[in-house]
């Protein structure tokens, strides 16, 4: 199998999970602008998703499509981030898993925009410039929250005790992934989010026993939930069209 | 074939963007190229955004140009590299969007590096309608993918800001 398949599956189904996890803000969001705001984020992830999914469909060939990608493989075939699958949760954690998720997002990008392989390269130069401002947006609310009232603090607080622990497995590679090693970023990772946890009066935790497996398509029960929603219509009205 | 191309350039000019219909896709920096091959047209655009809805009605404005003019056979090859930025805008780009009351991208901003200061808002964006620089930014998104949404303090008027990317 050609790793720069699954590799770009990886980078595909961590993109499109995240993205179908924010999407069900839509239309509650706390304030208007913030619905409008992580929906935009959302759209930035889908369309980085959909560009992953059509290169692996033409590596992949045999009729396969960035729809067939999405919609018919199984969970166990799903090779995204356990962090992106995460529930949503409160605001707080909402925030806090796009902000672990984008500054991961924004290093691995930095790094994949000059690699030999051309497309891949062109998907992350293109994705970058969009990272930074989701970068941006959610270091901004996770000071706001972590340094804001006793109750926002307190959420934050609880935001890190449910999604650190998932937040080691974007470090350690999976077979697949010899473009970037992605141990080589987790330094500036950690500099990055410690500055902005720092920012907002937050703890950076200590270690915690780090959950695995989502790469290779082992993960938590949420998954399973997402993927009903996202595949139903496909699933129930096989070949359906928009 | 020269000519060909400028008569297919001259078609695909004045497709208008769905979003922004004051901004045609030459504007926008979204038409690269067109390449005559043989028998066959190929049309070349870039994406504004990853995500950026407007690219399919884009791409079927596009078709519907040539098959209307007998170009049916076509091709529309979306290239990602060089990544599309704002500096590819015209400047009378520029100017539409500010009349139609979207503030156009500064030439280059400090969001658009990955290093910036959080809650930096030292970056002023002039008002499109009574041109003043004392804005304020309401959301770093606004109701497109490419725009933020901003506050005139002097005029007090809501207005889109055309991000700098």
């Amino acid at each position: 199998m050609n790793p720069t398949i699954d590799y770009s599956l990886h980078l595909a189904d961590s993109t499109l999970i995240l993205a179908q996890r924010n999407a069900e803000w839509c239309g509650h969001g706390p304030i208007l602008e913030q619905d409008i705001a992580i929906t935009n984020i959302t759209l930035d992830l889908l369309g980085q998703s959909r560009n992953f999914y059509q290169y692996a469909a033409s590596l992949i060939g045999e009729g396969s499509t960035e729809d067939s990608l999405a919609y018919l493989r199984k969970e166990r075939e799903f090779k995204n981030l356990l962090l992106c699958e995460q529930q949503n949760g409160d605001w707080a954690q909402t925030v806090l898993k796009q902000f672990f998720f984008s500054v991961y997002q924004q290093l691995l990008f930095d790094k994949l925009q000059s690699c030999s392989d051309e497309q891949l390269a062109a998907i992350a130069a293109k994705s970058l410039k969009e990272v930074n401002y989701h970068v941006r947006w959610s270091s901004e609310w996770v000071i706001r929250l972590g340094d804001g009232t006793e109750e926002s603090h307190s959420r934050m607080l609880k935001a890190i005790d449910a999604l650190w622990q998932y937040t080691g497995e974007m470090f350690i590679p999976a077979k697949y992934e010899v473009t970037i090693d992605p141990s080589t970023i987790k330094d500036s990772w950690l500099q990055k989010v410690n500055t902005v946890l720092n920012e907002a009066g937050l703890p950076l935790p200590g270690k915690v026993f780090m959950q695995t497996g989502g790469k290779e398509g082992k993960h938590t029960e949420q998954l399973g939930y997402i993927l009903t929603e996202l595949q139903y219509m496909q699933r129930a009205y096989p070949n359906s069209e928009w | 074939m020269e000519e060909k191309k400028e008569h297919i350039l001259s078609l695909l000019r004045e497709i208008p963007d769905p979003e922004v219909p004051v901004l045609t896709i030459e504007d926008l920096g979204v038409l690269r190229d067109v390449r005559i091959n043989g028998d066959e047209v190929e049309v070349v655009i870039t994406p504004t955004y990853s995500g950026c809805p407007a690219m399919d009605t884009i791409r079927m404005q596009i078709r519907l140009a040539l098959m209307e003019h007998g170009y049916t056979n076509n091709k529309i090859t979306m290239l990602l590299s060089p990544a599309w930025t704002t500096e590819w805008m015209s400047e009378s780009g520029k100017e539409k969007l500010k009349a139609y009351g979207i503030a156009p991208p500064n030439p280059k901003q400090q969001v658009c590096e990955p290093q910036e200061q959080l809650f930096a808002a030292a970056e002023a964006v002039q008002c499109p309608l009574c041109e003043s620089w004392n804005t304020r930014r309401i959301s770093e998104f606004g109701s497109t993918a490419c725009k933020a949404l901003y506050q005139c303090n002097e005029c007090r008027e809501p207005f889109d800001y055309f991000k700098c990317h």
